[in-house]
């Protein structure tokens, strides 16, 4: 049995009159492939927000724990530091710079000067950015820019990925290179994705939670989630196949 | 410095900066240093804010606060020590550490960009409020007298290290002045070819993603605040030394105001710009300043509204993209007299 390496512990959060993470106890196996789905609302979001300090916690909030270290309370930066990548929803990137740039900093942070160059030209090779590297991002379309975000966490050569939808907006092709990606660096790091492409996340395969009204509706293998009455219900609806 | 990404930061034009170095130098031999030396101080005055602003992304709406604190501190340790070395650190240190306080307070606060605008504003107005209401015999340190609004007049000014003797004044202070704007440009291209500088320049694009990659943005963010400030601290010192009197004038919004025209006129996001923007409308200001027909402010003002308007990215990055475009015109113009002499030979060969 591989270690727990996230564990959130009644973890809510409230916006004004709505409970948007409503009591979640959500654990984490090291290199687990992990995805995170529901319907518009459900919390992913938020739920992914708190995880990664971009909503600070308090203790009331519950409690976070990363590699049991407790993390509630933390800035998103502090826990970066620990090894963790994050991608956000809408592409966050340095738009005024150039992709080699976006990924040199990342790099640079966990790497000597000569290597984080040497870092740069593996996760270019890896997303396949070489025609754009010399780009300014913030010329590049959306699911380029979906890309360097990737490219950008994966510069950190975190063990722990947390990404938020990233295959909103890429093509089909990417997105089957973004799987293989994925898969690939599943090998050493454990992944989260939160998304409400089924397909995509079909594709991805592994273990799947289902997020309702901010609570853990289902947790398991994707077919049998996806089979799920329930699941079909709140999320799926008629169009379930 | 190393190859690869460049972070949108030119290399140094060595031609261009020798040129500008030459000049400097052969300057007094054709005219009186006064207005150049002055000239030379806003240059740096400007090229603090330059680099805060222009690579950061930071803007401070009151730096005069600094380049006052450090004319200031200077004039009163001068007073009390007697002489310059000193007082010439503490000028650059207090200014240095009052940003520190206040950097960390608003970085790690986490304030908007609106209401850190309203901070930096409000410190120099309650400086120059403060340092104007100080007319009374009550108001000294040590043997300084602050002089409400009229200042603290006839400190001793800067002499070589170790002998008080030997003043430094007029021609060997303009030379000083030189050195000092030339060192603190070469630290700032330091400082942007470094780590640090790159991250800087990352928060200026995206604060939220660079503290996604594992940076203390607030760290970065009052580190170059407190870099800033102890550059405007010693211009503010140099200043207290061209003029020989401090007044609270020093602290003023329009000196606050007029830094960031300089800036914004010569070329945000560039080193070299702030400099000549400084240099161009503070001399501007100085001829206006001799006569009475037309009020400075309203002439400054609208030079700023017409480079906002007809330049916005400023006077240097202007000239350049200009160059650029000859450049490539030239180079395009020079391909199709090739093309068309081939072809011609060709048409010949038939």
């Amino acid at each position: 049995m591989s270690e727990t390496v996230v564990d959130t512990r009644d973890l809510s959060m409230r916006f004004g009159g709505v409970q948007a993470v409503n009591n979640v106890n959500f654990s984490l196996r090291d290199r687990e492939l992990r995805c995170l789905i529901g319907p518009n609302g459900a919390g992913k979001s938020t739920f992914f927000k708190c995880l990664t300090g971009q909503i600070r916690l308090d203790h009331s909030h519950g409690r976070v724990f990363i590699k049991g270290q407790d993390v509630t309370g933390w800035r998103a930066y502090e826990i970066v530091r620990l090894g963790v990548g994050i991608k956000t929803q809408v592409p966050s990137v340095m738009n005024g710079l150039n992709v080699e740039e976006n990924l040199w900093l990342s790099a640079r942070r966990v790497n000597h000067r000569e290597q984080a160059q040497a870092t740069v030209a593996e996760v270019i090779k890896q997303v396949s950015l070489e025609r754009i590297a010399r780009r300014i991002v913030g010329e590049l379309a959306h699911g380029q820019r979906q890309l360097v975000e990737i490219g950008i966490v994966l510069a950190q050569r975190p063990w722990l990925l947390l990404l938020d939808e990233p295959a909103a907006g890429i093509t089909g092709a990417e997105a089957e290179a973004l799987v293989r990606i994925i898969h690939e660096v599943n090998q050493r790091a454990t992944v989260v994705v939160v998304d409400h492409d089924m397909q995509f996340v079909r594709m991805l395969g592994g273990r799947v939670t289902v997020l309702h009204q901010g609570a853990i509706l289902r947790e398991g293998p994707v077919d049998e989630v996806l089979a799920d009455a329930k699941v079909r219900e709140v999320y799926i609806g008629s169009r379930a196949k | 410095m190393t190859g690869g990404p460049t972070f949108g930061v030119g290399r140094v034009r060595w031609a261009w900066f020798i040129v500008a170095a030459l000049l400097l130098l052969l300057l007094p031999a054709v005219t009186g240093t006064n207005t150049p030396t002055l000239l030379l101080i806003w240059a740096l005055f400007a090229l603090s804010l330059g680099l805060m602003w222009g690579f950061a992304g930071i803007l401070s709406f009151g730096h005069a606060a600094y380049f006052g604190l450090g004319a200031y501190t200077y004039a009163i340790a001068s007073t009390n020590v007697g002489e310059s070395t000193g007082p010439l650190l503490l000028a650059i240190i207090v200014p240095a550490a009052v940003a520190a306080g206040i950097g960390a307070m608003m970085f790690y606060g986490r304030i908007s960009d609106v209401y850190m605008g309203v901070i930096t504003l409000v410190v120099t107005l309650i400086l120059f409020k403060f340092m104007s209401a100080t007319a009374g015999d009550a108001y000294r340190i040590g043997t300084a007298r602050l002089g409400g609004f009229n200042g603290i007049p006839a400190f001793p000014v800067l002499n070589v290290p170790g002998d008080t003797s030997i003043t430094i004044f007029g021609t060997p202070f303009y030379y000083l002045v030189t050195v000092l704007l030339t060192l603190c440009y070469l630290l700032c291209r330091w400082i942007l070819g470094s780590w640090f500088g790159r991250v800087l320049i990352g928060i200026r694009e995206n604060e939220a993603r660079v503290e996604l990659l594992g940076y203390s943005a607030p760290l970065y963010k009052t580190a170059i605040f407190t870099i800033s400030a102890a550059m405007a601290g010693l211009a503010g010192c140099l200043f207290a030394n061209w003029a020989e009197i401090v007044t609270p004038g020093v602290f003023s919004l329009g000196q606050s105001a007029e830094v960031i025209i300089w800036t914004i006129v010569g070329g945000l996001g560039t080193l070299a710009g702030p400099i000549i923007g400084a240099i161009v409308l503070g001399y501007l200001k100085l001829l206006l300043g001799q006569q009475t027909l037309i009020d400075n402010s309203l002439v400054l003002g609208l030079i700023l509204v017409l480079v906002v308007l007809l330049l916005p990215s400023g006077l240097l990055p202007a000239l350049t993209r200009w160059r650029t475009r000859r450049d490539r015109a030239s180079v395009s113009k020079r391909q199709a007299g090739s093309t068309r002499r081939r072809r011609g030979h060709r048409g010949d060969g038939r």
